[in-house]
């Protein structure tokens, strides 16, 4: 019995009501891909005045940009939360993008402004991503530890090692050179309106990489979700497969930070919503969701962002307000079953 | 009397002294360390050529001294009355909801004396805490993580709320300043406030007797003839008010509130009218420490102090969530 067989016999729901015509995963995912198809032609179309051949370019690329930051939070959200066995945790609550600010900063801070900007943007990515795949690995491994640990110490510890990562950053960011801070905001100022593009062809391919990866694992993943003892008896080798994709999980994040900077409660939103509208605990299908919600929020956002609020906010802010209140009713929900 | 009992009532009686004599010390060390010279001989004779000591020197330890002891002191008092210990003005959203009032006081009294700020921020603060307090109230679950979370997490509601408008406003940078201790800008004349935090601090000391009470349970306190509603108003209003005047005045510390008692009462004990002054002291020794090492890191320049907190801060309170006896398995 394959992998596959033993998740979906041990998973399947009592049986569903009959399905009309198409199974209800195959409609929820086409509306969303229709959504999201929407939402980016009028990403593109709208207010251009004409001017099609200096606006379509740029805002292609932003759409691009978009789809890349969301398919990469979407994806590492829905991992992360399968190994911790919840669906309140999150990299970036557990602090994964502000581990990244600081190794971007350390990066500077060590090795000078003039070595930093005469490098290649795509050596400085390629650096900070690995490093945060070792140490977030490493890290996240040894809070996640064997278990023993209650859901709610590990999100108190990820709050707590995100502020400490932030609080180490301010002080080497006020103890660098004038110089050497030009150079770092120019690697972590990128946001949603003014995305970095530099890296963004690499970018993109690490996360059309790493997503190939993770819908390969989907099998495993199914598995995972059922908890550890289970999985285990079902003859995963557990501590090598949590590791490996906690190195997934680092390294989409890093795309993401890379390119818009941190967003914490974008996964959160995306990853829930998805499993509220697929039903599913098939990882093919909760990730696709996931990808496509975030697409839609992400482009949709924007554009509202800049027709209607006309840049007066920014999606970040915006973004966390929304979904910091969506996680303490999450929190609070969860606190009473 | 065993032998650990005795070295427990030596730590007891010895611990205030220790505390005095470490803020003395780093007093000395605040007056005489800074960009101008000034020898400890100036301290005695009274010379002082430029008014640097009364004008600058002076002034910025008594604001460490008053703003890091009367934080502390909130912290407790937070403690007792929620009987968590990890419960403190930067895990209650007390200080985000401050940092919201001040932003408020200055959008639609743009001109309004420090007073009034004070006020509206501290009016914020409260209906901020109050907020923490009516929800921990309805979790069923009061698990000693649980509830420091979810007012971390109710905090980053507020500082997104603040956020958001600070941007229309073109007020962000200044957001960034509240939210982040520093003592460089305190002279004569711009941190008189404090002393209305350290008035508030004392205060808590004459309510002692009755937030200890409080902390053994609402049953027990109702039962001694303990008004608990009163009391727990009171207490958080001492600690929202003295969170307002730090964060309008110099800027918010962060954890300070939470890891000074928590240090304090492991060595000295629980009861609060022996606890209250050695925890001032500690959390003014702590403020006075790490505001050195922010003056001197980058000499002659200076690091907000408030990163250097975060830093330990951060540290402590992980150690303290990581210790044995805090983990449980379930949820």
């Amino acid at each position: 019995m394959s992998l596959r067989d033993a998740a979906v016999s041990i998973s399947a729901r009592p049986a569903d009501p009959p399905p009309t015509s198409f199974p209800r995963h195959v409609r929820v995912l086409t509306t969303l891909a229709a959504l999201a198809m929407a939402s980016a032609a009028v990403f593109l179309t709208w207010g251009v005045n004409g001017h099609w051949d200096y606006a379509l370019p740029r805002r292609a690329e932003q759409v691009i940009a978009l789809a890349v930051v969301g398919a990469a939070i979407a994806v590492s959200t829905v991992i992360f939360q399968t190994l911790t066995t919840n669906r309140i945790l999150t990299p970036s609550i557990m602090g994964f993008d502000a581990l990244y600010a600081l190794f971007a900063t350390t990066l500077v801070f060590v090795f000078g402004a003039t070595t930093i900007d005469t490098l290649n943007p795509w050596v400085m990515f390629s650096a900070t991503t690995v490093l945060l795949m070792v140490a977030a690995t490493a890290l996240y491994r040894w809070m996640i530890g064997d278990g023993s640990r209650g859901l709610y110490t590990l999100v108190l510890m990820g709050v707590i090692a995100g502020t400490l990562f932030t609080s180490i950053q301010n002080v080497m960011v006020r103890v660098m050179d004038p110089n050497e801070y030009d150079t770092l905001l120019n690697q972590l100022l990128p946001s949603f309106g003014a995305l970095d593009t530099k890296v963004l062809t690499l970018a993109a391919w690490v996360m059309v990489a790493g997503t190939v990866v993770a819908y390969r694992a989907a099998p495993t993943l199914d598995v995972l979700a059922l908890g550890r003892e289970r999985a285990i008896g079902l003859g995963v080798n557990y501590r090598r497969c949590v590791t490996w994709l906690l190195v997934l999980v680092a390294l989409l994040v890093a795309v993401a930070t890379a390119l818009v900077g941190p967003v914490t409660f974008l996964g959160l939103l995306v990853a829930n919503l998805a499993y509220q509208v697929t039903r599913s605990n098939r990882h093919v299908i909760t990730m696709s969701a996931a990808i496509l919600l975030a697409v839609i929020a992400l482009v949709l956002g924007q554009a509202l962002l800049q027709h209607v609020l006309h840049f007066n906010a920014t999606l970040g802010s915006i973004i966390n307000l929304v979904g910091g209140v969506y996680f303490i009713v999450l929190i609070l929900k969860e606190s009473r079953s | 009397m065993t032998s650990t009992m005795r070295e427990r009532t030596t730590a007891v009686r010895v611990t205030p002294w220790v505390a005095l004599a470490a803020v003395v010390l780093l007093a000395i060390g605040s007056l005489v360390v800074g960009a101008a010279d000034v020898r400890l001989a100036d301290l005695f004779t009274l010379s002082d050529d430029h008014g640097l000591l009364a004008l600058s020197r002076a002034p910025r330890t008594a604001a460490l001294i008053l703003a890091g002891g009367a934080l502390a002191v909130s912290g407790l008092v937070m403690q007792q009355l929620t009987r968590n210990r990890f419960v403190a003005p930067s895990t209650a959203g007390t200080v985000d909801a401050a940092a919201v009032g001040v932003l408020v006081s200055l959008l639609l009294f743009a001109s309004a004396p420090v007073m009034a700020k004070v006020l509206i921020s501290t009016a914020f603060a409260l209906a901020g805490t109050a907020v923490f307090v009516l929800v921990i109230q309805r979790i069923h679950f009061k698990d000693i993580i649980f509830v420091p979370l979810i007012g971390l997490l109710l905090g980053g509601v507020y500082r997104a709320i603040a956020e958001f408008f600070a941007y229309r406003e073109n007020l962000t940078q200044s957001l960034a300043i509240w939210m982040n201790g520093d003592f460089s800008g305190v002279i004569q004349g711009r941190y008189e406030t404090l002393w209305l935090a350290g008035i508030a601090a004392v205060a808590a000391y004459g309510f002692a007797h009755q937030f200890s009470a409080t902390a053994l349970g609402r049953d027990f306190a109702a039962g001694i003839g303990v008004n608990v509603k009163r009391v727990t108003a009171i207490g958080l209003a001492i600690a929202a008010f003295t969170t307002a005047v730090v964060v309008v005045t110099v800027g918010a510390i962060p954890f300070l509130g939470l890891i000074v008692p928590n240090l304090v009462t492991m060595v000295v004990g629980d009861n609060l009218r022996r606890a209250l002054p050695v925890t001032a002291l500690a959390g003014a020794a702590l403020t006075l420490a790490c505001d050195l090492l922010a003056r001197t890191l980058i000499f002659p320049y200076e690091v907000p102090v408030g990163s250097i907190v975060g830093v330990l801060g951060a540290v402590i309170f992980a150690a303290l969530v990581l210790r044995k006896g805090n983990r449980y398995v379930t949820a």
